[in-house]
């Protein structure tokens, strides 16, 4: 039997899974509602300032990334799983569209990261 | 049953490979008391309705693990379900699904035994001990970690509950796995290496997707999706220390 | 000559079987919206990198009604998201034993749960103080 290869992905989906289960919908919360509608929290609190002082830091930088790319990689695997659940078994293709999506997502993230310099 | 007679209606999904080009539902009209089972009631149509009718059965007792079908499309063992549940409605019985239907409500079983000969279902002694120096040892919380794994009756109830099995065949499905970590989870048994070549493949834990309804249907409380999936991690750890570990690599 | 002809039953539509293979189903979909969230979090940041006008773009974006209703959405999916990633922990720990009892089922689910909520309101209160 060939060793299979799902520890690395699944490694990634389980700490996307896990980071999602526990802070997702508090993000979800302040970026996506209280935030841009003005509940709960200053204004200001995501600034162009904020912001940019937050993925100025380097833990801000681990945060944000870990969040993007994990949560990505976290989706791909279950996307993956969620088309041959559906009876989609094009399995090379799909698996270049899933864990390609979040790699570039991945890439993404870390060079826009990488550039805004402190 | 006299005066206080019920009748209720099962229907059977027929399958006669000599006729039938795809299975076919046929109804009967079946009289029952409170206390029979579906098992009792497919009796009734044999005995009585229609003699063509075929099935497995054995022991009658939840024991055995041969009645296993789908009850009105949940997989359950006929003799520990009763028709009164279903009355005054019908039920309908089919094979259990996931495996070919070899005849009515008989499925072929090939697949699951081949797969079960093939994970060394035995202890596989960790050190070999001479009879003088007595009995391999084992504490109560030892025990404790594959009792309940232990338990399986090989009925394929949780095969039918698998769509991962019904989808790809070659994964090697809940019972199994559970029945083999139930040795390697045997502190006397020193082959897990051996087995989880099996395990660590895409074919073994791999294939699961931890759906969990394999867990909810196993009439014995086997938990078939936390014997694989508490092998995730290990197999994991495994993949990533096994260039750092001394002998880790051809595992 | 076998007059064998086992018959294979055809798999299209599985899910919609069985009440707990749609719940499974549900909880999969999930994923199709944490990639949905991501990807917008990434147009931030990409937007972010550009400078302050791009940002406030992406940001005046965020107020649209379409991307409320969005966002509601989420929020809705990654509630459930949580939940049954607690609810199937069970089924990924070793069998554990505290005291010499075993840890049952809903402990764990139920501790997931607690650090979930404490780990949200954490995030909360942080982003609430720093700002």
């Amino acid at each position: 039997m060939k060793r299979s290869n799902e520890p690395i992905f699944w490694s990634l989906f389980g700490a996307g899974g896990m980071l999602a289960a526990l802070v997702g919908p508090a993000l979800v919360f302040i970026t996506g509602i209280a935030v841009p509608f003005g509940l709960v929290f200053k204004p200001e609190t995501m600034s162009y300032a904020h912001m940019l002082a937050l993925s100025q830091n380097w833990a801000g930088k681990i945060f944000i990334l870990a969040v993007i790319a994990l949560f990505l990689w976290h989706a791909a695997h279950r996307i993956h799983i969620l088309l041959h659940d559906f009876g989609v078994h094009a399995v090379t293709a799909v698996r270049v569209l899933c864990y390609g999506g979040a790699f570039a997502g991945t890439v993404i993230a870390a060079y826009t990261l990488l550039m805004i310099k402190a | 049953m006299a005066d206080t007679e019920k009748i209720i209606e099962i229907e059977v999904l027929r399958y006669r490979p000599e006729q039938d080009k795809e299975p076919v539902w046929q109804s009967y009209k079946v009289p029952f008391t409170d206390d029979m089972s579906v098992l009792q009631g497919v009796q009734y149509i044999k005995d009585y309705l229609d003699e063509t009718v075929s099935f497995r059965w054995s022991c009658r007792m939840a024991i055995c693990g041969s009645c296993g079908m789908m009850i009105d499309d949940k997989p359950k063992l006929s003799c520990k379900t009763f028709l009164r549940d279903y009355y005054p409605g019908k039920l309908r019985v089919e094979a259990l699904k996931h495996l070919p239907i070899e005849r009515d409500l008989i499925v072929d079983a090939t697949d699951f035994i081949t797969k079960l000969e093939s994970i060394k279902p035995y202890i596989i002694p960790k050190e070999e001990r001479t009879l003088a120096q007595g009995e391999y040892l084992q504490t109560p919380e030892q025990r404790d970690m594959y009792e309940q794994f232990s338990s399986c009756i090989n009925c394929m109830l949780c095969y039918a509950a698998c769509p991962q099995y019904g989808l790809n065949p070659k994964f090697t499905g809940p019972g199994i796995l559970a029945l083999m970590h139930r040795y390697n989870a045997d502190s006397r048994d020193g082959g897990q290496a051996e087995r989880n070549e099996l395990g660590y493949a895409d074919e073994g834990y791999w294939g699961c997707t931890a759906v969990g309804y394999c867990s909810e249907v196993c009439p014995k409380g086997v938990d078939p999706a936390n014997a694989i999936n508490q092998n995730k991690m290990n197999s994991a750890i495994n993949y990533f220390t096994r260039f750092v570990t001394p002998g880790g690599a051809d595992k | 000559m076998s007059n064998r002809r086992p018959y294979v039953r055809s798999m299209d539509g599985w899910w919609k079987r069985d009440a707990y293979f749609v719940s499974y189903m549900a909880r999969e979909v999930t994923s199709v919206f944490v990639a949905a969230y991501a990807v917008v979090l990434l147009f931030g940041l990409v937007r972010l990198g550009q400078g302050e006008a791009a940002f406030n773009g992406w940001l005046q974006y965020l107020k649209t009604p379409w991307m409320l209703v969005f966002h509601v959405i989420v929020l809705a999916v990654f509630c459930y998201h949580t939940w049954s990633w607690f609810k199937i922990m069970p089924k990924t720990m070793p069998i554990m034993f505290v005291g010499g009892k075993r840890v049952q089922p809903g402990t764990i689910t139920g501790t997931g749960l607690a650090a979930a909520v404490v780990a949200c309101l954490a995030l909360l209160f942080i982003v609430g103080g720093v700002s």
